[in-house]
């Protein structure tokens, strides 16, 4: 009898779930301490705005159906900068009405997260199929020169975890983060195990600590990241998507432009080990290293482990940060692979990349498909038994 | 120390680099000295204020003034006022606006804010053109008029700002000018303890763009025609229809009370941790 309801005392804490990618965002972005959202319909993100819509006003957050993309992106931005963490979600045709706003996010460094669940394009496209064809928008879709950062997932575990991992980022960098979903991966069903006694790391906005009176909202840090003050708590600010000097205001001068935009950039670039995140699957000594992301990952790691039943030296490099590009983890398996072969649901976007950084080293194999249909684990067997 | 040197002193920022953007001349310093006493007079703490702007002259405004201020991109200051509000409901937030940011790029925000009763107060600048880009054509131009996109005359007919907010569900609406300053103060003043979505459009003059293209004559003239065109709403309506063709109406054009979305939502959330407990 005791040891029933001890073991019903350990069960409470321990939940079996049986989930959609987009429901374990929802638990993720929850977890991570998200009170605030704000969308507009569109498939095949829109479960995620149904379902907080529900869970939001439980826990004394709020959920909004705004006007359209631009309006939920500028109203996430809005409840930021008075505290409050924020996040959107939406797909292609959205995604595209959000640059705008984004750009904003970026240059006045308030943190938000985008969800943007991958279909087919250009324009309406393929509103139900999968693609990865956003790999690029998430990173130049916004006019100006800018850092970005931009997640992915292939498990319905993986959604839960980035999305916190979203939401430390954007914290912890002021920046917007963006979390690059596919229809698959954020339609598909698995088993996740959500412990409430789990360590879990929430990062909050480091805020000022000086009086207001000495308060420089965009002052230079060694971190690169200024103390953000929330709207309402003391600290009166000017926030623009103006260029602008240390404390916000507007300027058009030489000696603060550069440094401002330099600032931007370093505070990513000098802290590429945080943010980057891959997986390397089988590739200590792998001679063709598949490199993949999102759902197509899954297909990868399954060939992979039927081409080393063949005796075939193969890995997988997954990469869950997409932007910034992993160039240290393309190098390291460089030192074994001859071959790389990039399979992507696009007609070849992170393969430019990964021939960027190879720079002539080893062969890198394409395998694109556009037609709305996933890449399978023996496409991806086949391309290897093609080129070994 | 004279009313307006005090008011200077509190609000104005000093460490910001002036003088201003604005032509000499120009309504907009009319509007925000209206906004100010209208602040001042209801006695709302400056942490408590935000003020959102948008693009276009207008949107210059709010880095001039010592609140929580917030400089949004072109015609999706609502939207932005829309998640502070909502996410802060006790900060009073304010949304400047000129006739492009509040009815072409951001008409869809503005009526839907409206539709929605969002407690929020949107001051409207409506000078008829686009005036720091160098005075196009703006949906507020009238017809027949000219701008430097519309050299051969304006062939489109003008939004009526105010009459769009009454339309649209806005709870409170008034139309002012920056030549009847008093009655805008008090306009203002009566939108910001408005609980719900409040409009303020100050009818004012570009004298800079719209006037020099239209022969309009100075910033004076231009005031004086605004004098000479106004009609209080009580007047108009023992007025016949045909002399109130060239009329603008002023004064308080709706002031009703509908649900505000806040007050709603509060609601929404009991519902949903009701629900929560009963499954």
């Amino acid at each position: 009898m005791e040891r029933r309801s001890q073991r019903e005392k350990k069960k409470s804490h321990r939940k079996e779930l049986l989930l959609q990618g987009n429901e374990a965002v929802v638990e993720g972005a929850l977890r991570a301490g998200c009170r605030f959202f704000a969308g507009y319909p569109i498939t095949p993100a829109t479960e995620i705005s149904e379902i907080l819509s529900v869970k939001l006003p439980q826990v004394d957050g709020t959920f909004i159906q705004m006007e359209d993309e631009i309006a939920s992106l500028g109203a996430v931005i809005g409840a930021s900068l008075a505290g409050v963490k924020a996040m959107t979600a939406t797909s292609g045709p959205g995604f595209s009405l959000m640059q705008e706003n984004l750009g904003f996010a970026i240059i006045a460094e308030v943190p938000c997260v985008i969800v943007n669940v991958m279909r087919g394009g250009p324009s309406t496209g393929l509103p139900t199929f999968p693609a990865q064809g956003d790999v690029m928008q998430a990173r130049w879709g916004t006019h100006g020169d800018h850092p970005i950062i931009a997640l992915s997932a292939s498990t319905v575990r993986e959604c839960y975890d980035v999305t916190i991992k979203a939401f430390n980022l954007s914290e912890k960098f002021r920046t917007p983060v963006i979390l690059l979903l596919d229809e698959v991966v954020a339609h598909m069903r698995e088993k996740m195990v959500l412990d409430d006694q789990e360590e879990i790391e929430i990062l909050n906005r480091v805020k000022p600590t000086v009086p207001p009176e000495w308060y420089i909202p965009y002052e230079d840090t060694p971190m690169g990241v200024p103390a953000m003050a929330n709207f309402g708590e003391g600290y009166r600010y000017h926030v623009t998507g103006l260029t602008h000097d240390i404390r916000g205001f507007p300027t058009s001068r030489p000696d603060e432009i550069g440094p401002f935009i330099a600032r931007l950039h370093r505070k990513i670039s000098q802290h590429f080990s945080e943010i980057q995140i891959a997986e390397f699957y089988q590739t200590e000594d792998a001679e063709i290293t598949v490199i993949a992301y999102g759902c197509v990952a899954r297909s990868a790691k399954r060939a992979v482990r039927d081409a080393r039943e063949k005796g075939m030296k193969v890995g997988l490099l997954k990469l869950t940060t997409i932007w910034p590009f992993m160039r240290s983890s393309v190098e390291k398996v460089l030192q074994t692979s001859k071959i790389l072969i990039v399979p992507e649901m696009n007609m070849g976007q992170i393969s430019r990349e990964v021939k960027r950084v190879n720079r002539g080293v080893a062969k890198v194999i394409t395998l694109n498909k556009v037609d709305g249909t996933i890449i399978t684990p023996p496409e991806i067997l086949n391309r290897m038994m093609e080129v070994s | 120390m004279s009313e307006i040197t005090k008011l200077i002193h509190k609000y104005l920022r000093h460490d910001k680099k002036f003088p201003h953007v604005w032509c000499p001349g120009c309504g907009i310093g009319i509007m925000l000295g209206a906004l100010i006493r209208a602040i001042d007079r209801i006695g709302y703490e400056k942490d408590e204020i935000v003020l959102v702007s948008g693009i276009g002259c207008s949107g210059r405004l709010p880095v001039y003034v010592d609140f929580n201020t917030l400089h949004t991109t072109h015609g999706r200051a609502l939207t932005f006022a829309t998640g502070v509000k909502l996410a802060k409901p006790n900060l009073k937030v304010i949304v400047i606006m000129g006739d492009g940011d509040a009815v072409a790029i951001g008409g869809n925000h503005f009526i839907h804010a409206a539709r929605r009763n969002i407690d929020l107060t949107a001051i409207i600048l409506n000078n008829s053109v686009y005036g720091m880009t160098g005075g196009q054509s703006s949906p507020a131009t009238p017809y027949g008029m000219k701008s430097t996109t519309t050299v051969y005359s304006n062939i489109e007919q003008d939004f009526r700002i105010s009459e769009l907010a009454v339309i649209a569900g806005a709870v409170f609406v008034g139309r002012g000018t920056v030549y009847h300053a008093r009655l805008l103060d008090s306009l203002i003043e009566k939108a910001l303890l408005k609980k719900g979505f409040s409009v303020v459009e100050v009818i004012a003059h570009c004298h800079t763009q719209y006037g020099r293209q239209n022969r309009l004559g100075s910033a004076v003239e231009m005031m004086e025609w605004q004098r000479d065109h106004a009609l209080p709403v009580e007047k108009a309506l023992k007025t016949k229809p045909e002399e109130l063709k060239d009329k603008i109406l002023i004064g308080v054009l709706i002031d009703k009370e509908l649900p505000v979305y806040q007050d709603e939502y509060e609601k929404i959330r009991e519902r949903a941790k009701e629900a929560a407990i009963t499954h």
